[in-house]
Formats: structure tokens, C-alpha cells, sequence
């Protein structure tokens, strides 16, 4: 409180609530009482005879007061409130104004025991975050930038470098407020230092660049996640924000939250027009961009990049029949979570023929020897999305995933022989030593296997990872998402 | 919504203005462009302008906004951006 409260009676009330105007003709009487303040919220034609009668306009004293119902009364003594009731409760009226049943008695008709009362102005939606800008004790601690000058926010944050290409939402205080409800964290907390420059991220930072990239306050747990396991040192981000290489952080989700926040692991699983799939990626790249200082042209040294740098994000459709993979990465059943892949692009794998998951391993194997090249091996990591009518192969056949994974990694094995560098009149390859050896396409821990998709296709893909995978570069991070 | 206000989602690193590129030291082996904006008798004083400079051994590059009215075309901006290290531009009569 700025100023102390006035001592005697408050009544907060709107004009066109009708148990305000239900209690209006009882206002003279608390007046004659004693000391009597009433702050009206929404218009000068309430309670006008009274002198203690302030039209609260900019709802400072709402909002100060704490009111949720309109009518508020209240009782002052000494600077501090001593007594509150809302709506039109008889009894406490006369308890809180002390002249008990003298209270309304000459009113005709009489007035009921009880009516309850109407919502406060202060918590009308899109209301609360600005009362709380303009006269709260929290202060936003980035820069404040003034635009004033430019036609067009937009195009403002386009010409201060803050875009990947595609329209930002210009972070205006107001947005970021909002932004910050969605996570009970604070908003000066330090996430990590982004590199490149590595410099501190703090949940404010993450709050404006998700303002940016279109989240919704209810992503902020989720992209908060996919930060913290990206900033991991296994992630590796660093070297590949910088990497002449194609891959990028790719979040994929499990668990309650993918669809509390609507998240799509069905049909166009993989593409655009979900919100949460669409922002949450963005937003982890703009992060990269703007706080890490990740600029393509600049440290970010890619050759050809991809598409996923743009946002990369979507949920596993989870089958019963099937371990989660942020399960079988260690997190409990039921509990939500993120993996980040430094993922390619997406390798489509068409095989609509077979119906055996004896068939249908080997064309997975075939096409994942394509990561990276198919005469190079222990290099890149791959996440396989296996389609649900593809899943269905397996599962009907009693395949767990962890059955899959290792029948891939066993058809996977090639003699060294074949894949050295010259043979088959190409230079690429792997390197002598491997000569006399069964060579696995992937590393140990290096094949992800993930469900997703539309229920029609019988499709499924490869989404190859940096080829400095492991703990030469990156491997993936798998954090639980907490709210 | 006031949008007049944002807020800096970057690290901070770096000002929050933009600052003007330095000036170069010496107009050696630069390409200096000449813009005429198409106000009347600009071209009296850019044609002394480049007297000047060509008798330096500079090279200079002549170019003209089609009208004084509007800002320069794309084209003819980045056509500048591409050929020249400098620019002078007279801004009135």
C-alpha cells in the first residue's frame, strides 16, 4: 500500500451489479456511522450522495484492496483491515458495520438473509496482468526499447535482427506478463548460459522469445524443459548451433502434457499447423538466435541447414502396446517429458507391401543405412518414426519396440569390408581398421524409435541426427517436464 | 495494445540502438555513389562533388531516385549497396 488504508468502512461495488445497487440504500446508514469509503469500479452514478464516494477508474484501489466480488466491505481500524465480506450476507453486514439489527430495518421490501455478488472488474479477463504491470511491486527486468518511432512493431523487430524470417509477436511488457503465468518459476531465475556467446538465459528471456514465436503461457513448462535439456552437456548445443552441418535441436514430447496443451502427434505429425508443435520449436530456436547470439552467417556456419531450424516439435501418439520413449529413456509412466535430438531432415520410408514384421525390419534397415551415408557407420544418431500402420506390424506380431531396436541393430551389422573408404569406386567410407570387423550402423544408445503420424499411410521415417553424435558431439537429452 | 514498448529478448550484449557505421579513414581504392534525388539543380552540385573526387583518383558512381517524392526503389537501393563504399546524398534544394 502506498497510502494507508483509510480508516472506518470500504465498499468496493459496481454500478451495474444488482446486489450492489441491493445494498446501496444501506450506504447512508454506514456513512452516519462512522468514516465511509466507497470506490466504485465502473461508473460516477452509484452511491453519488455520499461524500466518501470515488469513482475508482484506473481500479488502482480495486486492485490494491484485493477484491474478487463486488460488493466488498470492509472494516479499517489503526491503517489495517480487520474484517472482510463480499456479496450481501445479512449477518456479517451487521457484524463488520457494528449496528447489527438496525441495519436496513426500515427498508421496504425487506431485504433476504443472503445474495451473492458479481465478479470484481479487477479480474475480468486481460484486466489482472495490467492492474499488476501498472501498480504492482514486479518489474520485467530486460531492456526497455522504444519503438515509438517505427509505423510498424513488426517490422521493428525485423530490423533489429530478432526474426528468423517469419513475423515475431512484438514482446510488449503486457504479453510478456502473461507469458510469465504460465510457469510458476521466477522470472529472474538464470536457466543456463546460451551459448554461443553464453551468455545468462533467464526465464524472463525465455518468456519474451516465446511471446515471440506465438506460444501460449501453458507451453512455457514445455519449452522450459526443452531448454534446460538442450543447454545439457551431453546435448552439445554449442557445437551444433556453430556446426557447417545440417542439424538443430528437435524436441519431441511425451507424457499428459502433449495433450493438455494440444499438441499433435497424429496425422501431419511431423508438419505445420499446430500451434503447440509449431511455437514451442520456434520458440527454442529464436532463444538460440537472439539470447545465444546463434545467427545463421554468423556462428552458425551451416552449409545447407534445414527446414527444422525453423521449429522442429511434436508428440509421441503413445500406444499401450508400445514403451514411451521418454519411458524408456528412464522417465516414470505417466510423468511427462522432453528429448532433444539434433535432428535433419525427415528420410520418408514407403513400404505399403509388407505385412510381416519380418519384411517390414529389413526395409527399415535398408532405408536407415541412408543416414549420414550409407557407407559411413557409428557416426550420426536416427530417430525411426515408426506410422501407426506401420506399428501395427509389429505390435500384432508381439514386437515390443525393444524387440524392433534390436533386430535393426542386428540387421544393421555390415562387414567392414564393404563400407571402406574406395570400395565401390567412392572415396567416402570408414577406415581400414575396420576391415575384418561387423560394423553397426549406429553407436550404442544411437537409434531412437518413436510412434507418430496419421492413422492412414503406411508410411514411417528417418530422422538422421548430427554426424558427430555421442559424446564427441551430441547425444540426446531426455527432462522431465515439471509444472 | 500499446506496442510502443518492447522488450529486449536478447542478451543485452550489445546497444539498444543501432550505431552508425564508423567513418572510413581515407577514401583510397573506395567507390564513392553519387545519389541525385531528382530535386532541381542537385545534379550542379553532385557534378562538382565528382570533379572533385575523380581529380583524387577516386572512383565514383552515378545514380538518380526517379522522384524526390518517394524513397528510393529497392532495386535502385540495392543496386547502391552492391557498388559503391559510400554514399552522398543531397537531401534538399
Amino acid at each position: 500500500m502506498r497510502t494507508p488504508l483509510p480508516d472506518g468502512l470500504i465498499v468496493v461495488a459496481k454500478a451495474d451489479c444488482p446486489t450492489c445497487r441491493l445494498v446501496e440504500p444501506l450506504l447512508a446508514e454506514l456513512a452516519q456511522a462512522g468514516p465511509l469509503t466507497v470506490y466504485v469500479q465502473d461508473s460516477t452514478d452509484y452511491a453519488t450522495h455520499l461524500e466518501g464516494t470515488q469513482f475508482d477508474e484506473t481500479l488502482e484501489y480495486s486492485w490494491r484492496l484485493g477484491t474478487e466480488f463486488v460488493p466488498t466491505l470492509i472494516r479499517v481500524a489503526n491503517g489495517k483491515e480487520i474484517a472482510r465480506t463480499y456479496g450481501w450476507h445479512k449477518d456479517e453486514w451487521r457484524a463488520i458495520t457494528g449496528l447489527g439489527a438496525s441495519l436496513g430495518q426500515t427498508l421496504e421490501p425487506a431485504l433476504p438473509d443472503m445474495r451473492p455478488g458479481c465478479g470484481s472488474k479487477t479480474l475480468e479477463p486481460g484486466i489482472a496482468e495490467r492492474l499488476e504491470l501498472a501498480f504492482g511491486d514486479f518489474k520485467l527486468q530486460s531492456r526497455h526499447i522504444d519503438i515509438s518511432g517505427a509505423d510498424d512493431a513488426i517490422e521493428a523487430c525485423y530490423e533489429r535482427g530478432w526474426s528468423d524470417g517469419l513475423p515475431v509477436v512484438p514482446p510488449t511488457p503486457l504479453r510478456v506478463l502473461r507469458m510469465l503465468k504460465g510457469t510458476r518459476r521466477a522470472a529472474h531465475e538464470i536457466v543456463g548460459l546460451m551459448p554461443p556467446d553464453l551468455l545468462p538465459c533467464t526465464v524472463e528471456k525465455v518468456a519474451i522469445n516465446a511471446v515471440m514465436a506465438g506460444c501460449k503461457p501453458e507451453y512455457m513448462p514445455v519449452l522450459l524443459a526443452a531448454l534446460e535439456a538442450a543447454l545439457d552437456e551431453d546435448f552439445g548445443l554449442h557445437g551444433l548451433i556453430c556446426t557447417t552441418m545440417f542439424g538443430s535441436p528437435m524436441i519431441m514430447v511425451n507424457g499428459p502434457i502433449a495433450k493438455a496443451i494440444g499438441m499433435n502427434s497424429g496425422g501431419n505429425a511431423l508438419g505445420q499447423g499446430n500451434r503447440a508443435n509449431a511455437t514451442i520449436g520456434r520458440a527454442l530456436q529464436l532463444i538460440i538466435r537472439n539470447v545465444g547470439g546463434g545467427r545463421p552467417g554468423e556462428i552458425d556456419r551451416a552449409t545447407l541447414g534445414n527446414p527444422g531450424k525453423y521449429s522442429f516439435c511434436f508428440a509421441e501418439a503413445e500406444h499401450s502396446d508400445w514403451l514411451p520413449l521418454a519411458q524408456e529413456r528412464g522417465i516414470a509412466a505417466g510423468r511427462s517429458a522432453v528429448t532433444v535430438f539434433p535432428g535433419e531432415g525427415v528420410q520418408g520410408i514407403i513400404d505399403q507391401k509388407s505385412r510381416d514384421p519380418e519384411s517390414l525390419v529389413r526395409s527399415f534397415a535398408l532405408s536407415l543405412r541412408a543416414v549420414d551415408h550409407a557407407k559411413l557407420a557409428m557416426a550420426g544418431d536416427a530417430v525411426l518414426v515408426v506410422s501407426p500402420e506401420h506399428s501395427r506390424v509389429f505390435i500384432e506380431a508381439g514386437w515390443s519396440k525393444q524387440r524392433l531396436r534390436e533386430e535393426l541393430e542386428h540387421l544393421l551389422l555390415t562387414p567392414g569390408k564393404d563400407l571402406l573408404v574406395g570400395v565401390g569406386g567412392i572415396a567416402e567410407g570408414i577406415h581400414e581398421r575396420f576391415k575384418d570387423k561387423l560394423v553397426p550402423k549406429f553407436r550404442p544408445g544411437g537409434l531412437l524409435i518413436i510412434r507418430a503420424g496419421g492413422t492412414a499411410g503406411l508410411f514411417s521415417a528417418v530422422i538422421a541426427g548430427w554426424a558427430a553424435s555421442g559424446p564427441i558431439g551430441s547425444s540426446p537429452v531426455t527432462r522431465e517436464v515439471t509444472l | 495494445m500499446n506496442e510502443t514498448i518492447l522488450l529486449d529478448p536478447t542478451a543485452e550484449n550489445a546497444p539498444a540502438q543501432r550505431a552508425r557505421l564508423p567513418r572510413p579513414d581515407t577514401l583510397h581504392n573506395k567507390v564513392v555513389g553519387l545519389l541525385d534525388i531528382s530535386k532541381p539543380r542537385g545534379n550542379i552540385f553532385l557534378d562538382r562533388i565528382e570533379e572533385q573526387l575523380t581529380a583524387l583518383g577516386i572512383e565514383v558512381k552515378r545514380y538518380s531516385k526517379p522522384t524526390f517524392t518517394r524513397p528510393a526503389p529497392t532495386e535502385l537501393k540495392q543496386r547502391m549497396a552492391a557498388e559503391v563504399d559510400l554514399l552522398v546524398e543531397g537531401l534538399a534544394d
